[in-house]
C-alpha cells in the first residue's frame, strides 16, 4: 500500500504530477486553483525529480510554454479555472492540430465572465465539444474524489502519449478545495529516454527535420489531416471509455452525473432505495469519450434518466442523445457557485417521475 | 571553354547552406527575409549547432519559415514564439532556441510574451524582422509603421492623434536586466548582410554561454506592402525607416551603448 495523506484535491494534483514523472509544469494563478502551482513551489520540484516550475505572465503565455515543452517529447502540464482556460483555448486547438500531447487542468468556477470562485460544472460543453476553433477533441477525465485527481493524473498523461493529443481533468471547486484521504501511488522516474524521432529537439543527421504546425493551406491534404484527427477522436471513442455504474442493474430510473455532481448523487440512491425507489447512478469518468453505449444498454429496462449537472444543463444534451426518444430524459441543474443537497435531488427525482 | 570547365570547386565563390530547404521561398521578390533566413542558418550551419537547435516560426509572413528553414521547427500561435521558446529552452537548457518574428507578432499581439521572455533573461535568441507593415494580411497598419506611413488601414497616413505612436520594441527590452544583447541591423546592402549576420552569430554565441537573451532586429522592406519597386523601398528604407529605427549595437555585455 502506497503512502496515505489527508490533501486537498488541488494538492493531490500537485503531488500525483510530481510522482508521475511530469517534466515541467507552466501556470498562471487563479482561484480556486491556485494550491496547484503553490504546492508545487513549496515542493521544490526541481530538486525532487528536476522538474520544471515557472509561473507565467498570463494563460496565454503558460499553454504556450506548455506547446514548447510537449513539441520536444516533455510530459508538460498546466492548470487553470474556467475563465483561464478560456484565453487558454487557441493554444489547446494549435496542439490539437500539431497532435500534441499534454494535460491541462480545469478546476472549474461558475461563469459567465469572471462568475464566481465557487464550484461549477458548467465548462463541460467546452470541455467536450472542442473548445477553441477547428474541429477537434480533447480525452476529458472527471475526477469525483481527491483519490482520482491523484489517479487520473498518470492515466491522462498515458493517454495524452498514446493518441498524441491533449488530455484534460475537468474538476471543480468541491472536489479541488476538499480535504480527503489519498492513497499516492510510488514515485514514477521522469524520463530521461523518450522517443524522440517525432520531436523537436534538434534535428539529427540520421533523420529528416520535425516540424509542428496546424497550418496547411492545400485544402485537400488539410482534409486528409482534418479526417486523420476525426479517425484518432473514433478510436479514443472504441477503447478509452470509462465510467462508474452504482446499482443501475435493477434499476427503474439512473441518474447520470459526474465529479462532484456523482459524489452528491450516490447519496441521493441511498435515499431512494430506503423509500423503496429503485434508483441508480452511472457516472461518466471519461466527459470524451462519453459513456453514450452504455447508457443506452440501460434504456432495455431502465424507465427514465435524470442529469444533474452543476450548471443549466451540457451533459444531459449527451444523455438525450445515448437514450434517444423511448425513454424520459429529465434534467437538474443549479448554477452560480450553489451546490445542490441530496435530498433535494430526491425531491426533484420524484417529482418529475411521478407519473411512472 | 565550356561551362564544365567553370563549374569546380576551386572556382565556388558562393554555397547555398544546407540548412536552407529546396522549398520556392513564399516570400515577395525583393523582400529581406530570404536573407534574413539565409544568415540565420549559415550560423547554425557554421556552428556546428543544429542538431541542437530548435526554432519558433511566429504567424505573418514568416509562419512558413519552416518551409525554408531545415532545422527542427515549431509553428506557433500569434506572438506567442517566446513563450513557446520558454518551455522548450527551461527543459533543454543546453540546446539553442530561437524565434523568428515580424513587428506585428512580436510588437502588437506578442508584446506581454516578449517583455516577459527579455525580462526573465531566457537563454534565448529572438531575431525580431521590423517592416513598419501587416505584409501576410495585405499591408495593414502594424505597431512600427512610421507617422505619417499610409497603409491599408492608415489610407491617409498614420495619424498619431488616431493610431498612436511607433513603437521601438527593441530599445524597450534594451531597458530590461534580463537581456544580454540588444541590437538593430538590416540586410539590403552586403554590408549591412554581414554585419546582421555577425550579430546573429554573437547572439548564438552568448546563448552558448548562458549570458541571457539576445535580441536582434533587422529593419527589413516591404516593397509589395510600401507598393514600392525592390530598389525604391530599400531607398525609401533608408530615408525613412533608418532615422526612426537607427541600425547599431543598443545593449552589448548586458550594459547598454552610450552614443
Amino acid at each position: 500500500m502506497g503512502e496515505t495523506r489527508l490533501m486537498k484535491g488541488n494538492e493531490a494534483i500537485a503531488e500525483a504530477a510530481i510522482r508521475a514523472g511530469c517534466d515541467a509544469y507552466f501556470g498562471y494563478p487563479i482561484t480556486p486553483q491556485s494550491e496547484i502551482i503553490e504546492y508545487l513551489a513549496a515542493q521544490e520540484p526541481h530538486k525532487r525529480t528536476g522538474m520544471v516550475l515557472l509561473q507565467a505572465e498570463s494563460e496565454l503565455a503558460a499553454i504556450n510554454m506548455v506547446y514548447g515543452a510537449a513539441g520536444t517529447g516533455k510530459k508538460a502540464m498546466t492548470s487553470s479555472s474556467s475563465p483561464g482556460i478560456s484565453l487558454m483555448q487557441e493554444g489547446i486547438s494549435y496542439m490539437a492540430g500539431s497532435e500534441l500531447p499534454c494535460l491541462i487542468v480545469n478546476i472549474v468556477r461558475g461563469g459567465p465572465g469572471l462568475g464566481t470562485i465557487q464550484p461549477s460544472q458548467a465548462d463541460y460543453s467546452q470541455a467536450t465539444k472542442g473548445g477553441g476553433h477547428g474541429d477537434y477533441k480533447l480525452i476529458v477525465l472527471a475526477p469525483a474524489s481527491v483519490q482520482e485527481m491523484s489517479d487520473f493524473v498518470p492515466l491522462a498523461f498515458d493517454l495524452a502519449f498514446k493518441y498524441r493529443n491533449p488530455a484534460m481533468i475537468l474538476s471543480d471547486g468541491v472536489i479541488g478545495q476538499m480535504m480527503e484521504k489519498v492513497e499516492l501511488f510510488d514515485q514514477v522516474p521522469r524520463a530521461t529516454e523518450f522517443d524522440q524521432s517525432w520531436a523537436t529537439t534538434g534535428k539529427t543527421p540520421d533523420r529528416e527535420r520535425n516540424i509542428h504546425t496546424s497550418l496547411d493551406l492545400d485544402p485537400a491534404r488539410f482534409e486528409r489531416h482534418n479526417r486523420h484527427l476525426q479517425e484518432k477522436y473514433r478510436k479514443i471513442i472504441e477503447n478509452e471509455v470509462r465510467f462508474e455504474k452504482i446499482e443501475c442493474d435493477n434499476a427503474d430510473y439512473v441518474i447520470v452525473a459526474y465529479g462532484s455532481s456523482a459524489r452528491i448523487c450516490q447519496k441521493t440512491i441511498k435515499l431512494a432505495r430506503e423509500k423503496g425507489i429503485k434508483v441508480g447512478l452511472l457516472r461518466p469518468i471519461t466527459l470524451f469519450p462519453f459513456p453514450a453505449k452504455e447508457i443506452e444498454k440501460l434504456t432495455d429496462h431502465v424507465k427514465g434518466f435524470m442529469a444533474v449537472e452543476l450548471s443549466a444543463g451540457q451533459m444531459v444534451e449527451d444523455v438525450r442523445l445515448a437514450v434517444g426518444k423511448t425513454r424520459k430524459v429529465e434534467f437538474y441543474g443549479r448554477m452560480g457557485g450553489m451546490i445542490p443537497t441530496p435530498i433535494e435531488i430526491l425531491n426533484v427525482l420524484e417529482e418529475k417521475f411521478s407519473g411512472g | 571553354m565550356d561551362v564544365k570547365d567553370i563549374i569546380k570547386e576551386e572556382n565556388l565563390v558562393f554555397k547555398k547552406t544546407k540548412l536552407l530547404t529546396d522549398n520556392i521561398l513564399s516570400y515577395c521578390p525583393g523582400c529581406g527575409h530570404g536573407v534574413a533566413h539565409r544568415i540565420t542558418m549559415e550560423v547554425i550551419e557554421e556552428m556546428g549547432i543544429v542538431a541542437d537547435t530548435i526554432g519558433i516560426a511566429p504567424v505573418g509572413c514568416s509562419v512558413f519559415a519552416y518551409e525554408f528553414m531545415n532545422v527542427d521547427m515549431q509553428q506557433v500561435p500569434h506572438g506567442r514564439a517566446p513563450a513557446n521558446a520558454t518551455g522548450i529552452k527551461r527543459c533543454w537548457p543546453d540546446k539553442f532556441v530561437f524565434t523568428y518574428q515580424g513587428d506585428g507578432d512580436l510588437a502588437a499581439i506578442g508584446t506581454s510574451e516578449t517583455i516577459h521572455a527579455c525580462n526573465r533573461g531566457e537563454n534565448i535568441t529572438i531575431i525580431f524582422i521590423n517592416n513598419g507593415i501587416y505584409g501576410m494580411t495585405g499591408g495593414q497598419m502594424a505597431p512600427t509603421t512610421l507617422v505619417g506611413m499610409k497603409t491599408s488601414t492608415t489610407p491617409y497616413g498614420r495619424d498619431v492623434k488616431l493610431m498612436g505612436n511607433p513603437i521601438k520594441m527593441t530599445e524597450l527590452v534594451a531597458h530590461l536586466p534580463g537581456t544580454y544583447y540588444v541590437t538593430r541591423q538590416a540586410v539590403h546592402t552586403p554590408l549591412s548582410v554581414r554585419r546582421a549576420k555577425k550579430a546573429i552569430q554573437k547572439a548564438f554565441e552568448i546563448q552558448k554561454e548562458k549570458k541571457g537573451l539576445s535580441f536582434v532586429e533587422i529593419v527589413s522592406n516591404c516593397n509589395s506592402g510600401w507598393k514600392m519597386t525592390p530598389v525604391e523601398a530599400n531607398k525609401w528604407m533608408e530615408e525613412n525607416m533608418f532615422p526612426f529605427y537607427p541600425l547599431g549595437d543598443i545593449k552589448v555585455d548586458g550594459k547598454m551603448v552610450n552614443k
